[in-house]
């Protein structure tokens, strides 16, 4: 078997994602780019006698290194080995596609353009001579559409055919002002022989391009001395004929002139078979004033289905753990052994894995957001609202995703290339309420609305926190990060109908991740938290009540007692004398000690959160079979505790993983120092409001 | 001349000039935004603080403040 590796290069929605899912068997490996968090994708796959690996490059709009991804791109294509590019471009907007496969053409590597979505281009009523396109820009042009699985196979066979022959340089070129300074700089450096990766013609455009990688690499030779008046030279005619000092915009010129000419040549546009879908359907959903209400619609929407649908399996799952529990006593006993693998491991991972549905409905919800277009089209509608607030109409983006996992939220802020947005927008993520908040929002309200009201109740506690953040931007906006405000240019892709397999790689992704992080951390939280609950051991509080239960014969007085014993050794235990400790900090606000150690426990998981009451309440009851968390909520925690509760939960510092890549992303850990003294502190002066406020009122 | 912010929904013009600096300006050409396109505006969000245009077939949003560095030609 022979060895090809492919390098997947196109603008944002071209549907780079698309032709990879097109490919079948073929075996998704994503990573991240050495040393930054711009994400990679890689596909393997065995294609007659070749064993292909496709590696998926960022989407950029062109090579300049303005942005992280631009970066990454750029060091790849030069730097990597490879054998060929497939450059993926869409071709109902080929003017703007073809500026980035001008820019490719330049680098000198085996290239083949891949026409995508010849679907839409033909219902549009485009039609491309793509044999005459191959011709004018000497690269092979092909068409396909990835979306049905259409030319792939002819594509991989003409990427063999050209990895197999010699490479074949493709022909740019520029006006004849353009072209005689090229000439003049590719002359001297023919003349004294310098030697680089690229062609003569291609080094002298990279100069003129002021192109930084590459003056860095002449800079230190002799020959730099000589080239440098010819160079200054040549700008300064350009500068004259073009009227501007900008190069970027003299280059930006000329490259839409050829592609201009080229596309002149071998497209006709003929009248659209079809109207404008896109445009028709933005005509509601970007609606100068029925816009945002829509929005607000879908995302209601979104938390109804959160809570209704996924309340089914949820009992489900809550039924099961709670059989598997008991039967694990059953077979174990009640001793230590049973005890530690029934109300600590199976009750902890069991709290967890029960919401499940609900992060699968969250997620496939985003995952739909985002593959529509429809995301795009929010950040048009909330810009002016958001700028009002200090924010970026793409920050709407990081949020959004903050509301599945901090994560990638935080890495998600790397589009904003203003770094006090971006910042801003990093300290507000976590008053998005993540994933894994999900759980304990969803148990407490369960325990305390009924299932009518809860899904509102859920609605209300999203919107708060999102508000708050908001509220949180304007003052860091006014007092902290002061400042020039990003640009807002964006493009809105065309409405396209998502595709089932994307979809279901993101969300099946996203839900296994949950189940790893259930099965490994939340596993041993919940040993972790069992073990601390139930040391030291106290024999001598456990004789006196022996004593006692030996006096009554009444069953309900042994019940009884019996509960009292289990409530001393849980206060007396480790995890007691944390939260007792740490009470007189948390008692203000309505907690009590359980509530306050599973807040802490909460900063290394909020699903902890969760497997902590677990484990607390699932302790505390001494009858054999398990009542419902729910129940047990409901049995001992006031509503106005529970509400402030909520409302700490809602604000408070996100956990372990993403503090982290916070402190990572923010660029060090003081702004972590900042953020959690930040969060804290709004946690507890709100949840002091909330508690005071709802005591008056209840 | 005129500004692209002054266009009403529907209409044509030409981009004659754009007085951004190095950093938008790259956004924009990036984006085929230049001398010369032949844009269209498709709408805009509440109180005219972002706009849709049309460039090249593709749609992009604008917000207020930096439309308002393009200018244009009607056409």
């Amino acid at each position: 078997m022979k060895k090809m590796t492919i390098a997947l290069v196109g603008q944002p929605n071209v549907g780079k994602s698309m032709l990879i899912n097109a490919i079948s068997d073929a075996k998704l490996k994503v990573g991240n780019f050495s040393g930054v968090t711009v994400e990679k994708k890689e596909v393997m796959f065995d294609f007659k006698d070749y064993h292909i690996k496709i590696v998926d490059l960022p989407g950029i709009y062109s090579l300049k290194e303005y942005t992280i991804e631009e970066k990454v791109t750029k060091r790849f294509l030069l730097e990597e080995e490879y054998d060929l590019i497939i450059n993926v471009v869409d071709s109902t907007a080929l003017e703007k596609n073809f500026l980035l496969t001008s820019e490719l053409m330049e680098l000198e590597k085996k290239m083949i353009v891949a026409l995508n979505m010849m679907d839409e281009a033909h219902k549009e009523g485009i039609i491309i001579d793509n044999d005459l396109l191959s011709e004018l820009f000497n690269v092979p042009c092909l068409k396909i559409t990835a979306a049905k699985k259409r030319g792939l196979g002819k594509l991989l066979n003409k990427a063999i055919e050209i990895a197999k022959k010699p490479f074949c340089k493709p022909k740019l070129i520029f006006s004849d002002t353009l072209e005689e300074e090229i000439e003049n700089i590719s002359n001297f450096l023919k003349e004294k022989g310098y030697k680089s990766s690229l062609s003569h013609r291609e080094f002298a455009v990279k100069l003129l391009e002021e192109d930084k990688t590459f003056y860095n690499m002449i800079r230190t030779e002799p020959i730099w001395i000589e080239l440098l008046p010819i160079i200054r030279e040549a700008l300064k005619h350009l500068y004259i004929h073009y009227e501007t000092k900008n190069i970027e915009e003299i280059f930006a010129q000329e490259r839409a002139a050829f592609v201009k000419g080229v596309i002149t040549e071998t497209v006709t546009y003929q009248k659209s078979l079809r109207e404008n879908l896109t445009d028709k359907i933005d005509s509601i959903l970007i609606h100068p004033i029925f816009g945002i209400p829509i929005f607000l619609l879908f995302m209601w929407g979104l938390f109804q289905a959160t809570f209704e649908f996924g309340n089914y399996p949820m009992d489900l799952i809550d039924q099961f753990f709670s059989s598997v529990i008991d039967h694990t006593k059953e077979i174990l006993g009640n001793g230590f052994l049973g005890s530690v693998v029934a109300d600590g491991a199976i009750a902890g991972v069991g709290a967890v894995v029960m919401f499940l549905p609900n992060i699968i409905i969250l997620f496939l919800g985003i995952a739909l957001l985002e593959t529509t277009g429809y995301m795009a089209r929010v950040a048009f509608l909330l810009d002016g609202f958001f700028h009002k607030f200090g924010l970026h109409g793409k920050s709407f983006i990081p949020l959004v995703t903050g509301f599945g996992c901090s994560v990638p939220a935080y890495m998600a802020a790397r589009t904003l290339k203003n770094e006090k947005d971006r910042l801003i927008t990093l300290f507000i993520i976590g008053f998005m309420s993540c994933g894994a908040r999900l759980p304990i929002y969803v148990l407490f309200t369960g325990a305390f609305f009924s299932e009518e009201v809860a899904a509102n109740a859920l609605f209300v506690i999203y919107i708060t926190g999102a508000v708050f953040g908001l509220v949180a931007a304007k003052v860091l906006k006014i007092f902290v990060f002061k400042g020039k405000d990003e640009p807002f240019v964006m493009e809105m892709p065309k409405y396209r109908m998502p595709s089932f397999k994307l979809i279901w790689h993101t969300v099946s992704t996203q839900a296994l991740m949950y189940l790893k992080k259930a099965g490994t951390f939340i596993l041993a939280a919940s040993v972790l938290v069992w073990i601390a609950s139930n040391f030291p051991k106290n024999p001598e509080l456990e004789t006196e009540y022996a004593k006692k239960m030996e006096k009554v014969q009444n069953d309900d007085k042994k019940t009884e007692i019996e509960n009292e014993l289990q409530a001393k050794l849980l206060e007396e235990s480790y995890l007691g004398k944390i939260g007792k400790a740490t009470e007189p900090f948390f008692s203000p606000l309505g907690f009590d000690w359980k509530l306050s150690v599973a807040l802490e426990a909460g900063l290394a998981a909020k699903e902890v959160v969760v497997s902590t009451l677990g484990v607390l309440y699932s302790l505390g009851e001494s009858d054999e079979t398990s009542q419902g968390l729910k129940e047990q909520i409901k049995k001992n925690i006031p509503l106005p505790a529970a509400i402030s509760f909520i409302v700490f939960v809602m604000l408070y510092l996100p956990c372990f993983a993403a503090s982290a890549v916070f402190a990572k992303e923010a660029g060090g850990v003081k702004y972590l120092v900042y953020l959690f003294v930040m969060t804290t502190a709004s946690a507890w002066m709100m949840s002091f409001f909330a508690y005071n406020l709802a005591n008056m009122l209840i | 001349m005129s500004k692209l912010t002054e266009l009403e929904i529907g209409a044509h013009a030409i981009i004659k000039d754009i007085n951004a600096d190095d950093e938008l300006k790259h956004r924009l050409l990036s984006m085929g935004i230049q001398k010369n396109v032949e844009i269209e505006v498709k709408g805009y969000s509440l109180g005219k603080k972002v706009f849709k245009i049309d460039a090249n077939h593709t749609a992009l949003a604008i917000r207020k403040e930096e439309a308002d560095k393009i200018e244009v030609d009607r056409r």
